[in-house]
């Protein structure tokens, strides 16, 4: 089975975040993997151990994804895509990220293509379906459980905490939610062997693509940090005023009754 | 120069990292109170390829360098200095000595089981009446057709009750000068007459597994004799040479831990209307703290560095040892003394990482001893 794992380097979240200028400030922050995509490196590896095969893992960024890849190889995976802008984009929004995907992959002989959910910065969950539509291949987002027998796939997708029971066929597209397993740590053999296997790195040349093609179609305007938690206010006097005032800020005040 | 760790380096850190975060911080305080040794814990860093950082694959081990492994005991030292402890002294006592001096099959039937994790690896010198002066071991190995006869008592030896062998020093014979020739020989724990205690209530480390052992007439083949019995001592100053990177680096990691939560509980405690990180008297032992970490973290990886390079690295080793470990006792009651009275207790834990780092003071070689090594590479 020839599997496919879409993963995308990410600040984070759990690390301080400076935003200068409506720009996140690159030096400070640390970055992994984004934690979805985890949950898709791990799901493949277990397909690929279940039914064979082979794992490539595939990303869209810049040199320094180099580290999330191997990383993933670490894990277990086989092989490693870097298709590096650096040099060719400027800026870029989830309908470039899906055209350079769609190029890397409409010559490929894909059966299982894996991806987070959401990534944890922009969240926007689109860069999968977006290519699986390019593609034109079945997907379903956050799923929680997957069984491949033959041609047919079994999943059980999360529905805002209920469960949705589906089955599709191969090749199709699917999204991770938490939930699907549990991310394995990278061993130390596989940390050592994970600089022997492939890496390839393309740049959008390769794909035939050219920076026009891929102009964004959206701009980001502003980002801005979550305004910060002021102190909490400690009501005083006896329990009847002090009941009357609460309604009374949250009425007028919070403005949420 | 560079003082950049390679991308495996780096991969192996964040690793360790993440495992001791998720699987050991939450249990540190429980491993320390109980004085139970996680016995859980070590399977799954052995089933990481923990165990075998240093070693080459054909015996079990990941095919990594010192210097990961100095990485891996600091990242576990930082949240438990009781798992830290026994991991160094599987890797460094245990194992070492198996792969720097074992022949073949030695290595095969000794050294992969514990590089792949699968038993721990312990390493007998310290007696009731030698400690510091190995050449004042009594135990003693005496030769009987194609078996030694082992006899002799062992003290403070970390790990035996988890491990299949202990790699035993004895008295094996005199030398030409009239001095005990002293060597080192591989004593499965399950042979008859091997009798393994662990009745000691210490002050610190107390997860990790110390034992008394007793050896009444323990017969072992001669093929387990590790190494050239001609050169047991020196042998032993090489494998000691070694450990002492793992505990400077288990030093590193609890004088780490001290600084970090030293300087979180800074900036959140406040007294006379002002969080106390804005204190000079509490800013100067930051600072100091600080700084004395990262010199710490300099010479540890300096002495691993030239390990990996095969250069000679005694002194360097000696440095480091009685650096970052006596940095991690200051960096430890600094860290309970900014905390005051929130510091004494067991739940904000850095009382504990003072009680720990004391052990790396006097195990594998007293701040003392390191300074006679130092001064014999002087010259002196």
């Amino acid at each position: 089975m020839n599997i496919y794992v879409l993963l995308k380097k990410t600040f984070d979240t759990e690390e301080k975040i400076a935003v200068t200028n409506g720009q996140i400030e690159d030096d400070g922050a640390e970055f992994i993997i984004n934690p979805y995509d985890e949950y898709a490196v791990e799901e493949a590896i277990k397909q690929r151990d279940e039914h064979g095969g082979e794992v490539t893992v595939v990303t869209v960024g810049d040199e320094d994804s180099e580290k999330q890849l191997r990383t993933a190889l670490a894990m277990g995976a086989d092989k490693a895509v870097l298709i590096n802008t650096e040099d060719d984009l400027e800026e870029g929004d989830q309908f470039t990220t899906a055209k350079i995907l769609t190029a890397y992959f409409e010559e490929k002989e894909v059966d299982l293509i894996l991806a987070g959910n959401v990534a944890i910065d922009e969240a926007s969950g689109q860069v999968g379906p977006r290519l699986a539509e390019r593609l034109g291949i079945p997907y379903v987002t956050t799923i929680t459980s997957l069984k491949i027998d033959g041609e047919t796939v079994n999943i059980d997708k999360d529905v805002e905490g209920d469960i949705e029971k589906i089955e599709t066929s191969l090749p199709v597209l699917l999204t991770c939610q938490q939930g699907l397993n549990e991310p394995r740590y990278p061993s130390l053999p596989g940390i050592m062997k994970a600089k022997k296997k492939p890496l390839e790195e393309l740049e959008i040349d390769d794909l035939d693509l050219d920076e026009d093609d891929l102009e964004p179609k959206t701009k980001t305007v502003d980002i801005f940090l979550p305004p910060e938690k002021e102190a909490g206010k400690v009501l005083e006097g006896e329990l009847q005023d002090q009941v009357q005032e609460l309604v009374s800020l949250l009425k007028n005040e919070a403005k949420v009754l | 120069m560079n003082f950049e760790l390679s991308k495996e380096q780096v991969m192996i850190k964040k690793m360790v990292q993440d495992f001791a975060e998720n699987i050991i911080k939450p249990r540190a305080i429980e491993i320390d109170t109980e004085a139970k040794f996680p016995e859980d814990i070590f399977k799954q860093m052995g089933e990481l390829g923990l165990m075998g950082i240093p070693f080459p694959e054909q015996y079990g081990g990941s095919d990594g360098d010192t210097l990961s492994y100095a990485l891996a005991v600091e990242e576990i030292g930082k949240v438990c200095g009781s798992t830290g402890l026994s991991y160094a002294a599987t890797v460094s006592l245990g194992a070492s000595p198996i792969y720097y001096f074992g022949n073949e099959e030695q290595k095969e039937k000794f050294l992969k089981p514990i590089a792949q994790g699968k038993t721990l690896g312990s390493f007998g010198l310290t007696e009731p009446n030698a400690g510091s002066d190995a050449g004042g071991t009594r135990t003693t190995a005496v030769e009987d057709g194609d078996d030694y006869i082992i006899n002799g008592e062992k003290c403070f030896i970390t790990n035996a009750n988890y491990s299949n062998t202990i790699t035993v020093t004895a008295v094996t014979g005199k030398d030409n000068r009239g001095k005990n020739k002293i060597s080192a020989i591989i004593v499965p724990t399950d042979t008859d007459g091997v009798t393994i205690n662990s009745n000691y209530d210490k002050m610190g480390v107390r997860g990790s597994d110390t034992c008394e052992i007793v050896l009444d007439n323990v017969r072992v083949p001669k093929e387990n004799l590790l190494g050239d019995p001609e050169k047991g001592f020196k042998q032993f100053l090489h494998t000691l040479d070694g450990g002492r990177i793992s505990i400077a680096a288990l030093g590193l990691g609890i004088a780490q831990a001290s600084l970090d939560k030293a300087l979180n509980y800074a900036k959140e405690r406040t007294q006379f209307g002002t969080a106390i990180s804005k204190f000079q008297a509490i800013q100067f032992k930051l600072a100091d703290m600080a700084m004395e970490v990262e010199l710490a973290r300099n010479i540890v990886h300096k002495a691993a560095w030239l390990k990996d390079q095969g250069k000679p690295f005694t002194k360097e080793a000696a440095y480091a040892k009685l650096f970052a470990t006596e940095t991690a006792f200051r960096s430890a009651n600094q860290a309970i003394q900014i905390h005051g009275g929130y510091g004494y207790m067991r739940e904000y834990e850095v009382e504990r990482y003072l009680r720990d780092a004391k052990l790396l003071e006097i195990g594998e070689g007293t701040s003392e001893v390191q300074r006679l090594v130092i001064a014999r590479q002087l010259g002196c």
